[in-house]
């Protein structure tokens, strides 16, 4: 690793600023994927500004029917959050099938998002949710904030401070894991709320997380599982590699689809 | 360079460091305390498993300046007078073979048993399996670790 400057910010404008200031500065949140991105001079950042002591940044707490979950809340928080298992018991389920309990015990909800791996967990359930992202200057609705692979809609020097996800009538989430990486091969999280029937699919998309229109309309209109395995998914624009072609990435979907109908 | 301060195995320590120094560096090369491993250095691999304030995490992917005021448990401070039950376990059930992954194995499955512990939870063998998925061991294909971790359990 290149030598570094690491800063631990007290505050979201001294987070802000000391981002301003440096040559290059990141911020770190877990470190889960920035280290190892570090260690292979990938990312040599100058300065390494640390928000997780920062007041408020972790923690969920409840806005009637919306749960907020800052930034730098773990993903053993979140899957251990009492107001997430009630409001939200597929999203709870999500965090605890997140890499391995070391990974859980370190890696935020914030640091996922705006890596924005397009084999991360996160991002589906963010989308298929309608969620809103927090920022140190503004709200961007998960519609919005997903821009590609590993591509948000942050500014250098933004933070997310922390994301209001609304409660769904219905919600599940099914993830075939790819065994070495532990991340998605593919996962589909599929939601209805007052936002309407939405389903996110990540691990599969050449640009990233996208939402499925065909399940969309197809559970809109009957939520089961028999839905959800009658629409066609096809492997335009799905990833392939030395895991799975896009032909079998396709068919993933459709069986997680059922899946996650089945888990809601 | 930064000053970093911890508890380390119950003792006091303070060195002046990069701020760049890994956890896992900070452990073996400026304390000298190398029985946290360090096998793939990429966070897949888990020989590098310490506990930080009570919970396992990989001490090749957390920065030692981050960890000022922390509490940190290694395989060297776990045995108390005699081996701790999980230690004795793996000696036991012939849970290791060239020991290389043993001591992350060994500090993942206490916190594991740990947290079931706490919440009350069954820690079947099937949860077992699943909590070990971020440790890889090379030889002993992994049953008689398994093994071991039941044992352990039901003596802690
Ligand atoms: C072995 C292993 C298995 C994993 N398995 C999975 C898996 O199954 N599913 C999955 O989804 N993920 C998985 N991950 C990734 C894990 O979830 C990471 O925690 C996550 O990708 C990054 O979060 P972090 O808090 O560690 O962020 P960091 O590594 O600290 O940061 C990641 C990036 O986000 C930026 N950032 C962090 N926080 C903020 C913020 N608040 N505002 C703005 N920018 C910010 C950083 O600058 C950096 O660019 C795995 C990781 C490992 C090592
Ligand atoms: S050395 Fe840390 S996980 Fe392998
Ligand atoms: S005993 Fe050799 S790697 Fe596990």
């Amino acid at each position: 690793m290149y030598p570094t400057k690491y800063h631990k910010a007290a505050s979201i404008d001294d987070a802000v600023a000391a981002l301003g200031a440096g040559e290059e500065a990141l911020v770190l949140a877990g470190g889960q994927t920035l280290l190892a991105t570090m260690k292979q001079h990938l990312a040599s950042p100058s300065d390494l500004v640390d928000i997780r002591a920062i007041d408020g940044m972790s923690g969920v707490s409840t806005d009637g029917d919306m749960l907020v979950i800052g930034a730098a809340t773990t993903h053993a928080e979140v899957a251990g959050s009492a107001d997430v298992q009630r409001l939200c018991p597929a999203l709870a389920g999500l965090a605890r099938g997140i890499g391995d309990p070391a990974v859980r015990h370190v890696g935020t909800i914030g640091g996922s998002i705006a890596n924005n791996d397009p084999a991360a967990d996160y991002p589906a359930g963010l989308l298929a949710l309608g969620a809103t992202v927090v920022t140190s200057k503004r709200q961007i609705g998960a519609d919005d904030f997903f821009q590609g692979l590993f591509t948000t809609a942050l500014d250098d020097d933004e933070v997310i401070t922390s994301v209001r996800i609304p409660a769904a009538s219905r919600a599940g989430y099914a993830k075939f894991r790819q065994p070495a990486s532990l991340f998605a091969l593919v996962g589909v999280f599929a939601a209805q709320g007052a936002g309407g029937t939405r389903v996110a699919v990540t691990g599969a998309g050449e640009d990233g997380v996208f939402r499925h229109v065909g399940l969309e309309a197809a559970l809109g209109a009957d939520w089961s599982a028999a839905a959800a395995g009658g629409v066609g998914v096809a492997s335009e624009g799905l990833l392939a590699d030395i895991h799975a072609s896009a032909e079998y990435r396709a068919n993933l979907i459709g069986v997680m689809a059922k899946r996650a109908v089945e888990a809601s | 360079m930064t000053n970093v301060s911890m508890t380390v195995n119950g003792k006091a320590v303070s060195r002046e460091v990069p701020d760049e120094t890994l956890l896992s560096e900070f452990l073996r090369e400026h304390l000298r305390l190398t029985g946290t491993h360090v096998g793939c250095d990429t966070s897949q691999c888990g020989a590098c498993v310490v506990h930080v304030n009570g919970k396992a995490v990989k001490s090749c992917s957390t920065l030692a300046a981050s960890l000022d005021g922390s509490q940190v448990t290694t395989i060297e401070g776990l045995a108390n007078g005699g081996l701790h039950p999980m230690q004795q376990a793996f000696t036991e059930n012939h849970g290791l073979q060239c020991g290389f992954c043993t001591p992350g194995m060994i500090m993942t499955s206490v916190d594991m048993v740990n947290r079931y512990k706490a919440d009350g939870k069954e820690l079947t063998a099937q949860a077992i399996r699943g909590e070990l998925a971020g440790n890889i061991c090379r030889c002993t294909g992994y049953h008689n670790i398994v093994k071991a971790v039941e044992d352990a359990a039901a003596k802690m």
